[in-house]
């Protein structure tokens, strides 16, 4: 059923022009922040309203959607975003990436390899990278101006002299095109190498803050580190326990009262892919060890 | 066979269920109506038009309603609806010194031109819970006063509609004649900002500052506007007036060379007059705070007031010792329906950075343990 009291997609197209236009600036100048006229969607914000309002105005009839949270279609906002889309434009929808032209995601980007014919936009809670450590934003502009970086490499190297690591597992700060410094969203650094060179436009979307951005396609994105503290990405003891995957994110699960735990990959249809391949886990728990 | 959870749809259709089931609450209780809210609520109402930016009684009404009453929720149901409409056109700027008084008074002159006039508030109720409301349907309802008309429904029935609103002078222009209180000079080709179509950079104009303290959240401002009364960025304020009545909307079309009345609102509006020593820029002489809210929301105009004097620290070239001085900060955290949307977005899964974490903690553990062995 769609809803016929409201347009397609439910932003008129002016305000739709005027993302547009902003996200035109915003792959024009990879990785810098764009402020744009942010408006109030029937979502509450910090739920996904700046990765909906890009959807919202870029998707046409043709498009071919797949909403994620976490890695998953059917978590609770992701089905909402998707139904939201479903009733106000009639497009179809799908969980399957490859088969997907447009997806909008929070907090993940799919294992399975992204294409040119596809558009990723991600959810953005706090889109300044440099905020952690300097909260305002008329700072943090000039600090972009001057590529004036060197407070993120200091509080890199803190981290490595107090703890001998970067403690920074998600929302893990980027180079764009070597020149932006860019938060990639609350992606786990995992998904980082992902973003370089992808033949996929990435766009991102914060609506409260009022910004948006973008990675054009093939695009260099380095994850800030040092020669002797290389960047590392996230790695499990163990596989997934229904399809066996070595190399995907896993998603950690508690199922008993004695603290046994299960780990599944968190990218939901790879490994639904993989087990209609005939890939099949070890369905094991890990019971918890001693502290 | 582990199964993974499914079933989002069904559990987010059974909530929309179980939401309307609180929000009817005990049938064999009558049915609230939009219209007794609206008329029985009306301060409730006036507070989320304010909020909700839209100036629509009913609707407001309804709002609050589907809300079961959460006026925040209520403010984020009317923003969400108020976002859909067009935008036809800027209506002149109100003079709100042609007014239907419901209320006036001067906290700084015994006596002012056109009178101080009480109108209903609850200053001096003493607080005593009126036990004859409980007894519903009660004989005892006392007949208004006032006709209804001036409380919340448009201007007096009897007012003639050609009649234009009697003009009640402002008390801070009378005081600005003397050269005694610093008055914005405002330039009258610039262009005014819209906060609703760019999005708010710092520094932002005082029109801009303004916008986003009219929508701003009336706790976060009555707390902010508390704290300069406590000695932080201490502003000495006097409320110079707190006026509330109707006024004219007016829109002067590009097609006509004249303006058209198409409609009145009832607002709230309070001039605080604040002490200022002079700097090195001014000479000593009074300056001034401007709130502004639907209805009758007199508490949130006053903290406005104080909060937008508090702002003019670069203005009045005031060196910044307090929060409630710091644009950025009081701004970008007023606005209840993003406050509200990003504390409660942590109710989201957040699996995945979690396990990130979790990942991080036990190895950085295991460091430190191998490192002290």
């Amino acid at each position: 059923m769609i809803e016929q009291h409201y347009n397609f997609a439910f932003l008129d197209e002016r305000t739709k022009k005027r993302i547009r236009r902003a996200l035109l600036k915003a792959v024009a100048v990879p990785g810098y922040q764009v402020p744009f006229g942010s408006r109030e969607m029937p979502f509450a914000y910090g739920w996904g309203t700046g990765g909906v309002q890009i959807t919202a105005s870029i998707i046409g009839q043709s498009d071919v959607l797949k909403v994620i949270d976490q890695g998953a279609d059917d978590t609770t906002n992701a089905v909402n975003i998707r139904r939201f889309f479903e009733r106000t434009t009639g497009v179809a929808s799908t969980e399957k990436t490859r088969e997907a032209t447009l997806i909008q995601t929070r907090h993940r980007i799919p294992e399975v390899a992204l294409t040119d014919a596809q558009i990723l936009v991600y959810q953005v809670p706090m889109p300044e990278p440099l905020a952690r450590l300097e909260p305002r934003r008329r700072e943090t502009i000039q600090m972009h101006a001057l590529t004036e970086y060197g407070l993120m490499h200091v509080r890199l190297y803190e981290d490595i002299a107090q703890l001998g690591a970067i403690s920074r597992a998600y929302d893990y700060p980027v180079l764009v095109n070597e020149r932006y410094l860019m938060s990639p969203s609350p992606i786990p650094k995992f998904d980082n190498p992902k973003m370089h060179m992808n033949p996929a436009l990435q766009l991102f979307g914060a609506g409260r803050e009022k910004r948006l951005y973008a990675v054009p396609p093939y695009t260099a994105v380095r994850s800030l580190d040092f020669e002797d503290h290389p960047f590392e990405v996230q790695r499990w003891e163990h596989a997934c326990a229904l399809c066996g995957a070595t190399e995907s994110y896993l998603d950690e699960m508690i199922v008993d009262d004695q603290g046994s735990r299960l780990f599944v990959c968190s990218d939901s249809d790879y490994c639904e892919e993989r087990r209609q391949a005939g890939h099949l886990g070890s369905q094991q728990l890990v019971k918890q060890e001693a502290a | 066979m582990y199964v993974a959870v499914k079933g989002g749809v069904a559990a987010i259709e059974s909530s929309w269920r179980l939401l309307e089931t609180q929000r009817r609450g005990d049938t064999t209780i009558a049915a609230l109506s939009v219209a007794q809210i609206r008329a029985q609520l009306s301060l409730a109402v006036d507070r989320v038009m304010s909020e909700g930016s839209l100036y629509d009684p009913e609707l407001a009404a309804l709002a609050i309603k589907q809300a079961s009453g959460d006026l925040m929720e209520a403010i984020f149901l009317l923003r969400a609806y108020r976002t859909t409409l067009p935008r036809l056109g800027y209506a002149l700027p109100l003079d709100t010194a042609r007014i239907d008084l419901v209320r006036r008074i001067s906290a700084a002159f015994k006596e002012v031109p056109g009178g101080q006039l009480l109108g209903p508030t609850y200053d001096y109720t003493q607080r005593l819970l009126d036990f004859a409301l409980l007894a519903e349907g009660s004989p005892n309802d006392t007949p208004p006063v006032a006709t209804a008309a001036q409380l919340g429904a448009g201007r007096p029935a009897d007012a003639d509609p050609g009649d234009a609103p009697a003009t009640v002078p402002r008390i801070n222009e009378l005081l600005a004649r003397e050269g005694l209180l610093e008055t914005p000079d405002p330039d009258e080709d610039a262009s005014i900002g819209d906060l609703t179509r760019e999005p708010l950079m710092f520094p932002a104009a005082r029109e801009l500052r303004l916008q986003a303290l009219a929508r701003g959240d009336e706790g976060w401002l009555l707390g902010m506007g508390y704290s300069t009364q406590r000695g932080y960025a201490s502003s000495h304020p006097f409320a110079g007036e707190i006026r509330r009545g109707f006024v004219s909307v007016e829109l002067a079309p590009d097609e006509l060379d004249f303006s058209i009345d198409i409609g009145d609102l009832e607002v709230t509006e309070c001039q605080m007059i604040n002490q200022f020593n002079g700097s090195r820029e001014l000479p000593p002489q009074f300056t001034q705070g401007y709130g502004l809210a639907f209805g009758g929301g007199e508490r949130k105009s006053m903290a406005m007031a104080l909060v937008d004097r508090a702002l003019r620290a670069d203005e009045l070239g005031e060196t910044h010792v307090a929060p409630v001085q710091d644009q950025e900060f009081v701004l970008s955290h007023a606005d209840n329906v993003e406050a509200s949307g990003f504390v409660q977005h942590l109710k989201l899964p957040h699996y995945v950075d979690f396990q990130a974490e979790l990942e991080l903690v036990r190895k950085l553990r295991e460091r430190a343990s191998r490192e002290r062995s």
